[in-house]
């Protein structure tokens, strides 16, 4: 009748963890070690947590929720962006030490914390939603759910800037300026996908926001905690987009005509 | 160094403080009157707790029963609340949330859709008919990211990772608001007409809690020590569901949706104990028998609900009588079963991944549990707080001219229990209120100069604790408070109890004003706790003296030396306020009397 349980599994006995975490600021830092003592089901932000309670209480890293909802504890965990909540202890290699480094494609703020203001920065320059007359009389509007599934697979973001700090074309080549990055090229397709928006910004994606840099090598969709297809379900199709619009032969022809 | 240079500075017309979801809405309603409007967030834009609510939000659409409409949710919050609820508030929320849903969606929200391709809406605890509109169960991310979107488009000026520590009155209204930045620990002043507080709940100040670092109550502390009033305080809500295992997560949330889905609470020895203690003003809303049951969550608009499905408070309190009886499972909580409806669904795995997508990873990852397969361990964790500022029903303006509140930092919409959904649906209708009467005021009223003495006593008194080099390290503090709490202040309360918290919180008091942190000012997580443990003491004492003060089971409320509601009890909220001498008084207030047409409603729903 009722579903069996396997939750009470063995208890696994409590180890000692050793950590290097890199501990500065702007103007340099070095790595420092700790050890911490690990039991069972532990995540990463718990030990970061126990040092700070027992060893370093100004060791600086963001967290709030604890439960992968709102994307504020991003790190590099031995190399690999990822969420320091869902980072459980026991995933990791037992016998090897620790590394936690901060977001290395942005700028040092203190210890685990980077200045991300960049990222508030560009959303704000993309055109915001604008959505077509209400269709009914209440003003409410008539949407299936197959026309918002994939809307609704964007909206899942809950904006870590992992994506953004593992692109090569930001964290390599610096080009903050010209380039938008996976979240809001991701962030866009879901505005142009909305069933409900009227606006135009594939304009903006080919001129402004440089979806070209984009050489869909997916490292975002590897490090996406939401399991998001960044690439394959936003990327590309916005890619397609542009090429319809700017590249297509009678697209273009018919541009001419319009003067647009 | 001069006043100017120690102190950046700031001016608003309206300061909001607290970017969750009544922060930014009251946000947006003040930039819409033209006015110039901040925004304080603690933590960074778009991570406020608003961010982990994942049920949905309460608003009589019916569009999935066309029985719902106004008067059966106002019924509906008024019995969960047992009563004590604000009745201009509750009206104000059940008439007005339909429509605030409907501006989310002309600010690009994606609600799950019904067949027909309305908003849908589902079943939750209280709510006689399916009310919340949803997003799978992520609907409090859906919630902030649309009000943020919408938001940094409206003129609004954003301070992230900044914490208000006072705020500065003059002649007993508000003149603005006294805070430092994270990054730099910098202090800094906002001036400020009118000020919104938006901050959100308490959770921080027991040991197992839903809430973040964040929920610690900072609203809540300084609107008392600005002189305002805290009603309601002992009504601390215990969701009844939340992670027990591993300890790592213990307190985290497990959404009512999951019962709302067809989840079922059984007992070590395999018995849904729900059914065997129905409360008496629910007799003729639960369902006779399991099947009944089903058929309620299948969407049966003649059965009623399952037993799993009524308030909070009952749920939590059941939960916790079989763990104590020695029927709870391996690690101290129930089993939630959603597993098992996979006798009843062909593609019960697909159903329950595509309507709970969070709780199943949730539970993947940080447990090693699939919810499709295996029973859930669950147990009751603090959740939210019923009491907060006394405000006025209709502008959300508190005693302290100026100072307004919206969302779980207001007392008075939820009485005694709030009901599940109704939390969002409160950001959006109050957080709007408040923004349009704060606007307001701070268009009928000229700014007030700021105290700087009062500015200047403040900030030598939250630099002390670097100026010691051998006190207490603010973490223990803060711990022993957590356990205090929990322990002496918790779901099931006693009066040799709660005087033994009296004590040590008196204790925690004096051993505060002696912390020590080390490190820079610049980001320091240490220092940060020194700061918010006066506001943990504030609230903790108030939980305390409230609780002390009803002696009665009512609502979240659960006396064992009172287990029964009392008929004297149902005339009062009570109400803490700082007295001439620095110590907190906490006084009976009659409740709001209900008008005659609102009366009649409640007799009609009965």
């Amino acid at each position: 009748m009722s579903t069996p349980t396997t939750q009470s599994k063995p208890v696994d006995e409590s180890r000692n963890v050793q950590f290097r975490i890199w501990r500065g600021n702007k103007d340099g830092g070095e790595f420092v070690n700790y050890t911490v003592n690990v039991t069972e089901g532990m995540v990463l932000l718990d030990c970061v947590h126990r040092i700070q309670a027992e060893q370093a209480p100004d060791l600086a890293c963001r967290w709030n929720c604890k439960a992968g909802k709102c994307g504020s504890c991003s790190a590099e965990i031995n190399g690999k962006p990822s969420l320091m909540c869902m980072t459980r202890m026991d995933t990791l290699p037992p016998d090897k030490v620790v590394t936690v480094e901060p977001m290395r494609s942005f700028p040092s703020i203190r210890d685990l914390v980077t200045d991300v203001s960049w990222n508030f920065r560009v959303k704000k320059t993309i055109k915001p939603f604008k959505p077509r007359k209400p269709d009914n009389a209440d003003g409410s509007w008539t949407m299936f759910q197959q026309d918002i599934d994939r809307v609704q697979e964007f909206r899942k973001c809950i904006e870590c800037f992992l994506c953004q700090d593992v692109c090569h074309v930001i964290r390599d080549h610096h080009k903050e300026d010209e380039f938008i990055g996976p979240r809001f090229l991701m962030y866009t397709a879901a505005l142009e996908m909305h069933p409900l928006d009227t606006e135009d910004r594939v304009g903006d994606l080919k001129n402004r926001d440089g979806i070209g840099y984009c050489n869909i090598t997916k490292c975002c969709t590897k490090v996406c905690p939401e399991h998001i297809g960044i690439t394959d379900n936003a990327i590309i199709p916005m890619k397609e987009r542009v090429v319809d619009q700017f590249y297509d032969p009678l697209t273009r022809l018919f541009r001419m005509f319009k003067g647009k | 160094m001069s006043f100017s240079e120690q102190f950046i500075v700031h001016e608003h017309d309206v300061l909001v403080i607290g970017a969750g979801g009544a922060g930014l809405r009251a946000a947006i309603e003040a930039s819409a009157a033209g006015l110039k409007v901040g925004v304080i967030c603690k933590s960074l834009l778009g991570k406020a707790h608003t961010v982990m609510a994942e049920g949905g939000m309460a608003a009589a659409m019916g569009n999935v029963d066309d029985r719902d409409n106004w008067e059966v949710h106002f019924a509906d919050t008024m019995r969960g609340g047992q009563y004590l609820n604000n009745p201009i508030m509750v009206e104000h929320h059940a008439k007005e949330s339909p429509a605030r849903v409907l501006e989310l969606e002309s600010w690009g929200a994606v609600f799950d859709r019904t067949k027909e391709g309305k908003i849908l809406q589902r079943n939750f605890g209280g709510h006689r008919y399916p009310r919340l509109a949803h997003v799978g169960d992520r609907t409090g991310l859906e919630l902030i990211r649309t009000l943020q979107d919408h938001g940094i488009h409206q003129g609004m000026e954003v301070f992230m990772e900044m914490t208000v520590v006072s705020l500065l009155t003059t002649g007993g209204k508000i003149s603005g608001v006294l805070g430092y930045d994270r990054e730099r620990g910098r202090m800094r002043i906002w001036k400020a007409k009118a000020v919104i507080l938006a901050t959100g709940g308490i959770g921080k100040s027991f040991r197992i809690t839903s809430n973040s670092w964040e929920g610690t109550g900072d609203g809540h502390a300084l609107a008392y020590q600005a002189g305002a009033e805290l009603m309601d305080m002992e009504f601390v809500q215990f969701h009844p569901t939340g992670m027990v295992w591993p300890p790592s997560v213990r307190g985290i949330l497990v959404t009512e949706g999951v019962r709302g889905e067809g989840g079922v609470l059984r007992n070590s020895e395999g018995k849904r104990f729900m059914f065997d203690d129905i409360p008496d003003a629910y007799k003729n809303q639960v369902a006779k028998d399991e099947e009944e049951g089903w058929r309620y969550v299948c969407g049966d608009k003649n059965a009623n609900r399952p037993p799993e499905l009524l308030t909070r408070d009952h749920v939590a309190r059941c939960i916790n009588r079989e763990i104590k009886a020695g029927r709870g499972s391996p690690h101290g909580g129930v089993y939630l079963d959603i597993g098992w409806i996979k006798e009843k669904l062909p593609n019960a795995a697909d159903h329950i991944k595509r309507k709970l997508p969070s709780m199943y990873h949730q539970f993947k990852q940080l447990a090693g549990v699939d919810i499709t397969q295996e029973r859930m361990e669950v147990g009751p964790t603090t959740h939210y707080v019923m009491g907060g500022v006394a405000v006025d029903g209709d502008t959300q303006m508190s005693c302290v001219p100026g100072l307004f509140a919206a969302g779980e930092v207001t007392a008075g919409l939820h009485g005694a229990n709030r009901l599940g959904g109704n939390s969002l649906s409160d950001l959006i209708v109050f957080g709007k209120l408040a923004g349009e009467h704060a606007a307001k005021y701070a268009k009928n009223n000229a700014a007030v100069e700021v105290d700087q003495a009062q500015v200047l006593a403040h900030t030598n008194a939250i630099m002390e604790p670097f100026e010691r080099t051998t006190g207490e390290n603010p973490y223990v503090i803060q711990h022993e408070l957590q356990n205090t709490m929990q322990d002496l202040v918790g779901i099931v309360r006693t009066e040799t109890e709660m005087q033994q918290a009296l004590v040590k919180l008196d204790e925690y008091k004096a051993r505060m004003k002696n912390v020590s942190v080390i490190g820079h000012r610049e980001y320091n997580p240490g220092w940060h706790t020194a700061i918010d443990l006066p506001c943990m003491l504030v609230v903790s004492e108030s939980i305390t003296r409230a609780a002390l003060e009803r002696k009665e089971s009512r609502g979240a409320q659960f006396r064992d030396d009172y287990p029964d509601k009392s008929a004297e009890c149902a005339t009062f909220n009570l109400v803490a306020k700082k007295a001439a001498d620095g110590s907190m008084q906490v006084t009976r207030r009659p409740v709001v009397p209900m008008r005659a047409d609102l009366k009649a409603v409640i007799e009609k729903m009965k």
